[in-house]
């Protein structure tokens, strides 16, 4: 590189991954680059000798999608709240109320923070309802925001509820609980004050009392009327939450796998069984981590179940993907580690759960935890090995090439001439012409 | 109760026209073409990129962005011969590609080439015509040795009409005058015409000019393809991407949110997402409209337009793919066995392309993926599959509740 004096005037030389906005960032020049190669060896050599396949100087084929870590993370929470409001129904209807309890709330702090981490997600999130405007089959987003948007509608007023049910309120009668506190404290405070004298003062006091006296009481019932109202919905409440749930913790799967991304693309026969797995086990080990282990129970044998099936289909999914050639992006890099992570929680837990769960609450707490993080892994794992794949053009074109070698010549995008070369028109002197409208080139 | 039906025929329609798919009003079309719906399909506008005459003068992608005022994305040497572009995004909807090959790897082209009709593709000919005269040049050279193209055309008896006394550029001492076989002035230099082939008693072959050729470029404009069974628009869950009146495929983008959908949905890479920085439209999904502003008001779009050398053609679909065709016979009479269409067959992945291509090597060569799948293609066993899982998620919990009950 040279140096001259006018040196100091350039701007600063900037990695050409950040000049473009950081697209495609961290870009590899391969050494199949074709200047590299004349320059490495002889010349005069195929494309692309030292590669199997065959790229244009090493570029992604297709686009990543541009979701940032809040899609994985919404994989998570998505999961963990159609897990949690199927285990919320079933201890709803075997009398489990802890279990109920924790399990609604954790639906809806799940559902909170999946719909924040979906728009923050939007290139233009301000827009996001435009979502809410078209229903379409054929787009799995555009179905799972009416999944989420149906088990929101059932999942959000079952935990209102819940928290209702919680409060101390005054639901009869007698005057207890917050307001009958409330009330008691002005009695005294007008006792002590009734005495004293009547001045103006006193008056407005007095009035300010009576209001406060009033709201709290307003308060209450209006609460009361809520909760009677919500007590009132609650079946179909219910109904929309559980008949949601499964779909909002499988759809993710085909939301993924309905891309051109490579890894994606090709998990979509098991990646639907991940996550249930993945969900089931992450919303019982939370299960486990807020219920009395004598109420538990339930949690821990769906843990079981959901965990397995994790673990079992991942590993199928696994050698399938190694067969079609994309599984490389499971086993490396970060989310090769978060894979190997997800499989040793999830089987810690398993561990666990099967062994001293049942009766200490610290095992039950730890073999929660480690399903939790499992299933985070799990996802976080998916979704970094597609984004790999997406971005080395290996992972499009081997496969692609194969199978289209394996097929042979039909159905294929590149053809050769149909036409033979008299077909083509030819002018009076015999030549045949560029061919175009009118026997003339076209645009001319 | 027919609308339903309707809405979940088109929703998972699978192999079809792109117009009903996207539930384009066919009626319309047959009323304003006179033909009958698959005539009127037909009828979509679309763009033939020719390389075999692209010059590589990039007026496209200029014409492009001037025209839809898309910011410029980075200024940045690449090093990859005369490309300083490198792909197409959110910014550049036309992008050369430039690929420099040496005489081996014309060779493997050439050969992949022929292997192409050697697969049996249909011919409107009957194959028993093959043996014939002269007419049927092309496949009979293809069955021949490679290296010898001359030759095979001699001995399919087609030496008198395919001889050329076309001289090489490359190599001077081939042929005989200049303007032998050139007819400078004519439409025919804007493209390989240079090699066309007159009758002739001297007997040198149409390959010659090739055969002598050590080192090549390949430019080619690559573009959005306008699929017939797009993946982009099947994604989107807005609404803001829709199939237009001339069958294109367009984002509205006062319409899209930026989820990003659309970007994992296309198998050739080409929408993408502009940044949540940008100026103009930002974080909305952006690619070619096909200049669908342009074609509103009966205008050409802007890089058809500027093609200096018609290597893109704009038209409709029907037109398009029968220059392709004709080209692409042509050019293997010629002995550039090479030559080969991409995106012209409405069996592929993707139903066929709005955007068509005349290619001289493998499509990987260029970038493009040699057989791309619209992933909707497979949803329907995708739900399938979401079904039963979500089936066994719940009757888990069931069995969880039956077993582990309350303690």
């Amino acid at each position: 590189m040279s140096v001259n004096s006018l040196d100091a005037y350039r701007d600063p030389e900037i990695p050409r991954s950040q000049r473009r906005g950081g697209r495609g960032g961290g870009r590899r020049r391969r050494p199949s680059d074709w200047l590299n190669d004349r320059r490495e060896g002889r010349g005069e050599r195929a494309l692309v000798p030292d590669a199997e396949f065959t790229s244009y100087y090493g570029r992604p084929v297709i686009k990543a999608v541009p979701w940032g870590p809040q899609i994985p993370t919404y994989l998570f929470f998505g999961g963990l709240a159609g897990g949690s409001q199927l285990l919320a129904t079933g201890a709803h209807l075997t009398g489990n109320e802890p279990l109920r309890r924790v399990t609604r709330l954790t639906t809806a702090v799940a559902v909170a923070v999946s719909g924040a981490a979906l728009v923050e997600d939007l290139g233009r999130p301000e827009r996001f309802y435009n979502m809410l405007r078209v229903m379409k089959l054929s787009s799995p987003m555009s179905v799972g925001t009416w999944i989420f948007s149906a088990f929101s509608g059932g999942a959000m007023p079952l935990a209102a509820l819940e928290v209702l049910r919680m409060l101390p309120l005054e639901r009869s009668g007698a005057v207890t609980g917050l307001v009958g506190t409330f009330d008691r404290a002005v009695a005294a405070v007008h006792d002590a004050t009734d005495a004293v004298d009547a001045s103006p003062a006193w008056l407005t006091r007095q009035a300010r009392i009576a209001t406060r006296r009033g709201l709290g009481l307003r308060a209450n019932s209006a609460l009361v009327d809520v909760e009677k109202l919500l007590a009132l919905g609650e079946p179909a409440f219910i109904g929309l939450g559980a008949s949601m749930a499964p779909p909002l913790a499988t759809y993710t799967a085909v939301l993924l796998s309905n891309t051109a991304t490579p890894t994606w693309h090709e998990a979509r026969a098991h990646l639907p069984f991940v996550f249930a797995g993945s969900a089931s086990a992450a919303a019982s080990g939370n299960a486990m981590m807020w219920t009395p282990v004598s109420h538990a129970g339930a949690a821990r044998a769906l843990a079981v179940i959901g965990s397995s099936v994790d673990l079992a289909v991942l590993n199928r999914l696994e050698k399938h993907l190694d067969a079609e050639g994309v599984g490389e992006p499971l086993h490396h890099g970060t989310p090769g580690k978060l894979n190997r992570a997800s499989m040793a929680l999830n089987a810690a837990g398993l561990v666990g759960t099967l062994t001293l769960a049942r009766r200490s609450r610290v095992a039950s707490v730890l073999s929660g935890a480690c399903f939790v993080a499992g299933s985070a892994c799990t996802r976080f794992a998916i979704f970094g090995a597609g984004m790999a794949s997406a971005k080395d053009p290996k992972y499009t074109m081997e496969p692609q090439r194969r199978r289209l070698d394996a097929r042979g010549g039909t159905d294929n995008i590149t053809t050769g001439p149909r036409l033979t070369a008299d077909d083509a028109p030819r002018t009076a002197d015999g030549r045949r012409p560029l061919p175009g409208p009118d026997g003339k080139p076209a645009n001319l | 109760m027919s609308a339903v039906t309707d809405y979940l025929t088109r929703q998972f329609r699978g192999a079809g026209d792109p117009a009903v798919a996207a539930a384009w009003d066919t009626a319309a079309a047959v009323e304003n073409t006179g033909g009958t719906p698959n005539q009127a399909l037909d009828e979509r506008m679309g763009f033939f990129t020719d390389t075999s005459i692209c010059i590589g003068c990039k007026a496209c992608e200029v014409a492009c962005k001037e025209w839809n005022r898309n910011p410029e994305d980075g200024y940045v040497l690449t090093g990859h011969s005369y490309d300083n572009t490198g792909e197409l995004n959110a910014d550049t909807w036309r992008h050369v590609a430039f690929v420099e090959q040496s005489g081996e790897r014309i060779a493997a082209a050439r050969e992949s080439g022929r292997k192409l009709v050697d697969l049996g593709m249909p011919s409107l000919r009957p194959s028993d015509d093959v043996s014939g005269q002269a007419s049927n040049v092309g496949p009979v050279t293809l069955e021949d040795e490679p290296a010898d193209d001359a030759a095979a055309i001699r001995a399919a008896g087609g030496s008198t009409q395919y001889a050329t006394d076309a001289p090489s550029v490359l190599d001077p001492g081939a042929g005989p005058g200049p303007e032998a076989g050139l007819s400078v002035g004519d439409e025919s230099l804007a493209g390989v015409n240079v090699l066309d082939i007159v009758e002739t008693d001297h007997g040198v072959m149409p390959t010659s000019l090739h055969a002598a050729q050590d080192f090549r470029w390949l430019m080619s404009s690559d573009v959005c393809k306008h699929c017939t069974h797009a993946g982009c628009l099947d994604n989107c869950p807005t609404g803001a991407l829709f199939r237009t009146e001339f069958g294109t495929v367009v984002v509205q983008a006062d319409v899209c949110n930026g989820c990003g959908y659309c970007v994992g949905g296309c198998p050739f890479g080409v929408i993408q997402r502009r940044e949540k920085t940008a100026e103009v439209n930002h974080g909305n999904a952006q690619k070619c409209t096909l200049c669908y502003d342009r074609l509103k008001e009966g205008q050409t779009p802007a890089c058809a337009q500027t093609c200096p050398t018609t290597s893109i053609k704009f038209g409709t679909h029907a037109e398009m793919v029968k220059i392709a065709e004709e080209r692409v016979a042509q050019l293997h009479a010629q002995g550039m066995t090479e030559a080969r269409l991409y995106g012209a067959n409405s069996g592929d992945g993707v139903g066929g392309t709005g955007s068509v291509f005349l290619l001289l090597d493998e499509p990987e060569v260029y970038g493009l993926p040699p057989d791309p799948v619209a992933p909707t293609r497979h949803l329907g066993a995708s739900y399938k599959k979401m079904l039963m899982a979500a089936g066994g998620m719940a009757a888990a919990a069931a069995v969880a509740f039956v077993g582990g009950g309350v303690a």
